[in-house]
C-alpha cells in the first residue's frame, strides 16, 4: 500500500541516514522526544537548524573574506555551529566543524578556508538528503 | 512514557521523595535557539517544568523576579549578551540555585572555570536525556544541608514544592546553610541515593563542605580580609574575624583564593576605577551615607537611565579600555568596578585599587567582559579602600572572578546591587569594597542598569566615615563601577565611572583620610581611559593615604584623556599630597585641565559607551578644588549630557555640594 511503500522508504532512507553515518545517535533522540504532544518536532528542529546554520555558514564564509578576520570570531561562530549540530545529531557536518576548528587553533588560515568548505558539503549533503526525507 | 508523563504532571505536588524530581522547575538559557529548543523538549520528556529563554538577561530577571519558581538553572556558556559563567555566579551568589553549565567544549579549562565559579555540574552538548535525568540529585542536595530535617521532610512530602521551600531555607540562612552543607556534605546524598558521579559527590571527607557564600558572609568575609590586609589575611584569622558558626577554615581558604583571583582580575579594571574611586570616595561620609543607600535609589535614578550600571559598564566595556574601566571606576570608586570596572578596565581598577588600599592590581583583566570588570575592578577598590577601611563588600572580589559576562561579572555580581549594598552599608567599611561593591552593584546594574549607580552609592554610604566615596558617584558607578573605595561622597560622583570611566571623575580615595572628601575627588576620571592602572597608580599615590581625600580628578576622558590622565594622574600624585588637602585639587586642577580636555574627548567616547556617569565625572576634573565645586564642576562636564541620563543625574549629585558631600548624592 501507499503508507505502507512510504513508511518503507522514510526507514530506509533513515537507515542509510545512520549507515552513512551522516546522522547519529542523537537524531534518534530527537526522533524520541516526537509524539503526540510534539508532532513534526524533529521536522521543526532541522527547520530551524537549517535556517540558522545558513546564516552561520554565510557569515563565515563572509568572514573569511574579510582581511582582518579575527581568529576568536570565527571560532565563536564554529562554536555555535558545532552545537547546533551536534544537537540536531548532525553527525558528519559535526566532525567537518570539529576538523577545521582544530585547524583554526593552529591558526591555518588556508586550512581553516578548507576545513569550511569541506563542512558547507556536507552540511548541504545533508540538508539535501533530509529535505526529501521530511517531505515523505 | 506518555503515561509517566501525565502521572508526573499530575501528580506533581505534594509527592514523595521518590516523586521529587518529576515537576522540578528548571529555567534553561542558551542562545542557540535549536539547541534550546531540543533541550527545552528532553527536560520535559524528563518530566520536568521547564522555562526557557535565549538570554541571559530576561534569565536573570525572571530568577530575581521569584527566586522560588526555579529549582535549578540550566545554562549555556557562551552567550552574547552575558558570559555564561558570570551569569552562574550571579544565581549562585544572590539566589543560591543549583546552576548547570552547558556547552559544545569540553575543554577541561572551561570545566574548571564552571566549578570555581560555582557549577553544580557541567554537560557537554550535545545533551543526552540521561544526563538530564540524572540533574534533579543537585537540587536536593543543596537542599539538604539547610534544615536538612526540614528538608527531608519536605521532599518526602513534596515533590516540586517543598523543593521550593527547601531551596528557601537553604537561601535564608547562610550560617545554617553551612552548617548545613557540612552536615550534607558528611552524609553524602545517601537520602537520596543518588550516584554522586558530578563533582558534589562525596561530599564528605573529601571536599570541604560547600559552603554558599551569601552576599552577607562574603561581606564579613571581604570586611574580615580589609581588616587583617588583603596580604595578611590568612584564614584562620579571617573565620576568627567573621566569627561565622559552622564556618570552617577550609570553606574560608577556598573562598579566599578566589577572591583574590577575583580581586586580581578586578585591580587591573579596579585601578581604573579605583582611582575614581578615591575620587569620589574620600569625602562627604555623610554624603555617602545618606545616599548610599538612599542615593542609591537616587542614583538609580541617576542612573536612571538605568544604563548606568549596565550602559555604563557596557558602554565601558566597548571602550575597552581598561582603564575606563578605571573611569567607570569612577565607580569603582573602588568597588565600583563592578559595572564599570567590569569593563575591562579590571585593571585599571586594580591599579587604582592598588593605589589605593592594597588592591592588587592584579591587572584585573581588561575585562571588557563587563562581568567581570566591574568586580574585579572593585576588589581592587575594595582593597583600597583597605586603607580607607573601606570594607567594599568583598562581594566584589567574588562577583568578579565572574567572566566578565558582559556584564561586568563585577557589577553582575551585585546585580542588585545588593552587594555593594551591604557593603555600603557597612559603610563602605571595605574602602575599596564598598565602592566596589556599588560599582559591582552597579554593575549590575548593567545588567539592571540602575544597580551599578546602586552600588556605587552603597559604597559610598559604607564610608561611613567621610567617605561616602563619592558613592554618589557609584549610582553612576554603576557605569563605572567606580571602586571609589574611600571615596566619600565628595567625590563620589567621580567614582561614577561608569562607562565614562573617562571621567573617573576623581575619586576622593583618599576620602578616606580625610573625609575632606572633596579633595579626593580628584577622582580620577582620568584614569579611567586611559589606564586605570596609571590612574590608580596616581591615586594611590595620591596619597589615598592622604585621605584628604586625594581627588585625583583623573578624569581621563577617554582614551586619549587617558594617557594624560595617567600622566596628570601621576603627577597629580605626586601633587596629590596637595590634594589630598583641598590644595590638590589645585594641583589637580592643572591636570584636571589637562584632563578636562581629555575629558572631553573622553566623554565623547564615554558617550558612546555610555559613560554617561563619567561624564560626570569631568567635572571632577575639575574639582581640583578641593571642594567639591570642582567635582561639581567636573561632574557636570562628566556628564555629558547624552549619556548620561544617568549620568547627569550625577552630577547633580556631585554638584554636591561639594563636601558636605552628603548633599552630592
Amino acid at each position: 500500500m501507499e503508507s505502507k511503500h512510504v513508511h518503507q522508504q522514510i526507514a530506509a532512507m533513515r537507515q542509510s541516514f545512520f549507515d552513512e553515518e551522516v546522522l547519529d545517535e542523537f537524531f534518534s533522540q530527537l526522533e524520541q522526544l516526537e509524539d503526540q504532544n510534539n508532532p513534526n518536532f524533529v521536522e521543526e528542529v532541522f527547520t530551524m537548524y537549517f535556517r540558522d546554520s545558513t546564516t552561520l555558514l554565510e557569515t563565515v564564509e563572509q568572514a573569511m573574506k574579510t582581511i582582518s578576520i579575527t581568529l576568536a570570531k570565527l571560532d565563536k561562530i564554529l562554536h555555535q555551529l558545532k552545537g547546533s549540530s551536534a544537537s540536531v545529531g548532525a553527525k558528519k557536518v559535526l566532525n567537518e566543524i570539529n576538523k577545521t576548528r582544530q585547524v583554526l587553533e593552529k591558526g591555518n588560515l588556508e586550512g581553516t578556508k578548507a576545513g569550511i568548505w569541506e563542512m558547507r558539503k556536507e552540511y548541504e549533503s545533508l540538508k539535501a538528503k533530509l529535505e526529501p526525507y521530511f517531505q515523505v | 512514557m506518555t503515561m509517566e508523563e501525565k502521572m508526573g504532571g499530575s501528580n506533581r505536588e505534594g509527592e514523595a521523595l521518590d516523586r521529587f524530581p518529576v515537576g522540578m522547575r528548571v529555567l534553561a538559557v542558551d542562545d542557540d535557539p535549536i539547541c534550546l529548543k531540543v533541550l527545552g523538549t528532553l527536560l520535559l520528556k524528563c518530566q520536568y517544568q521547564v522555562t526557557t529563554t535565549n538570554q541571559a538577561i530576561s534569565a536573570l530577571k525572571m530568577l530575581r523576579e521569584n527566586r522560588n519558581r526555579y529549582d535549578l538553572v540550566i545554562s549555556d556558556v557562551n552567550m552574547p549578551d552575558m558570559d555564561g559563567f558570570k551569569l552562574l555566579e550571579l544565581v549562585g551568589l544572590e539566589m543560591d540555585l543549583p546552576v548547570i553549565m552547558l556547552s559544545a567544549h569540553s575543554d577541561t579549562k572551561l570545566v574548571m572555570k564552571g566549578i570555581t565559579h560555582g557549577a553544580c555540574d557541567y554537560l557537554l552538548k550535545p545533551v543526552r536525556i540521561e544526563e538530564l535525568k540524572n540533574i534533579w540529585q543537585h537540587v536536593v542536595r543543596r537542599k539538604k544541608p539547610d534544615s536538612k530535617d526540614r528538608v527531608n521532610a519536605l521532599n518526602q512530602d513534596k515533590a516540586s514544592g517543598g523543593i521550593g521551600e527547601a531551596v528557601q531555607t537553604s537561601t535564608s540562612s547562610s550560617d545554617q546553610k553551612f552548617n548545613k552543607k557540612r552536615k550534607d556534605q558528611n552524609e553524602d546524598e545517601e537520602d537520596d541515593g543518588e550516584d554522586n558521579e558530578h563533582e558534589n559527590d562525596d561530599p564528605s571527607t573529601q571536599k570541604k563542605p560547600r559552603v554558599v557564600w551569601s552576599v552577607e558572609l562574603h561581606r564579613k568575609f571581604v570586611a574580615a580580609v580589609n581588616h587583617l590586609g588583603l596580604d595578611k589575611a590568612v584564614p584562620k584569622k579571617i573565620l576568627d574575624l567573621m566569627n561565622v558558626e559552622g564556618l570552617t577554615r577550609e570553606n574560608v581558604a577556598s573562598h579566599l583564593q578566589k577572591y583574590r583571583l577575583y580581586l586580581k582580575r578586578l585591580s587591573s579594571v579596579a585601578t581604573q576605577q579605583a582611582n575614581m574611586v578615591a575620587a569620589l570616595g574620600g569625602k562627604d561620609p555623610s554624603y555617602l551615607r545618606m545616599g548610599s543607600l538612599d542615593g542609591f535609589g537616587d542614583f538609580r535614578t541617576l542612573t536612571g537611565s538605568g544604563r548606568l550600571s549596565s550602559a555604563s559598564l557596557s558602554s565601558y566595556q566597548p571602550s575597552g579600555m581598561f582603564g575606563r574601566l578605571n573611569s567607570s571606576a569612577a565607580l569603582n570608586l573602588r568597588g565600583i568596578s563592578a559595572g564599570v570596572i567590569q569593563q575591562g578596565h579590571p585593571q585599571t581598577l586594580s591599579n587604582s585599587i592598588n593605589g589605593l588600599g592594597k588592591i592588587q592590581p592584579v591587572g584585573l583583566p581588561a575585562n571588557q567582559n563587563q562581568n567581570g570588570t566591574l568586580f574585579q575592578g572593585i576588589p581592587s577598590s575594595i582593597e583600597l579602600n583597605q586603607l580607607s577601611q573601606n570594607k567594599s563588600d568583598n562581594h566584589f572580589g567574588e562577583l568578579n572572578p565572574v567572566n566578565n559576562p558582559n556584564v561586568f561579572g563585577v557589577a553582575t555580581n551585585f546585580p542588585d546591587a545588593r552587594m555593594t549594598v551591604g557593603s555600603s552599608s557597612s559603610s563602605l567599611s571595605t574602602p575599596s569594597g564598598s565602592p566596589l561593591l556599588l560599582q559591582a552593584n552597579t554593575q549590575q546594574a548593567q545588567h539592571s542598569g540602575a544597580f551599578g549607580n546602586q552600588s556605587s552609592l552603597r559604597v559610598a554610604s559604607l564610608n561611613q566615615e567621610s567617605f561616602d566615596m563619592g558613592v554618589h558617584g557609584f549610582s553612576n558607578f554603576v557605569d563605572n563601577g567606580r571602586c571609589h573605595e574611600n571615596w566619600q561622597n565628595t567625590v563620589q560622583l567621580s567614582s561614577f565611572p561608569s562607562n565614562s570611566l573617562s571621567t573617573c571623575e576623581a575619586f576622593s580615595h583618599e576620602q578616606l583620610h580625610t573625609n575632606n572628601l572633596q579633595e579626593s575627588i580628584s577622582w580620577r576620571s582620568s584614569h579611567l581611559n586611559d589606564n586605570p592602572i596609571d590612574l590608580s597608580a596616581s591615586m594611590a599615590n595620591a596619597g589615598l593615604e592622604d585621605s584628604r581625600g586625594d581627588m585625583q580628578c583623573q578624569i581621563s576622558p577617554s582614551n586619549n584623556v587617558i594617557h594624560n590622565i595617567d600622566y596628570a594622574a601621576k603627577q597629580q600624585w605626586g601633587e596629590n599630597s596637595s590634594f589630598a588637602g583641598a590644595d590638590s585639587l589645585v594641583a589637580g586642577a592643572p591636570y584636571v585641565q589637562h584632563l578636562e580636555a581629555g575629558k572631553l574627548a573622553f566623554n565623547t567616547k564615554l558617550r558612546s559607551n555610555e559613560d554617561i556617569l563619567f561624564e560626570q565625572r569631568k567635572p571632577q576634573n575639575e574639582f581640583s578644588q578641593n571642594n567639591f565645586e570642582t567635582l561639581d564642576v567636573i561632574s557636570s562636564s562628566m556628564i555629558k549630557p547624552e549619556q548620561y541620563n544617568e549620568t547627569g543625574m550625577m552630577e547633580g549629585e556631585f554638584g554636591y555640594d561639594a563636601f558636605p558631600l552628603g548633599s552630592c548624592i
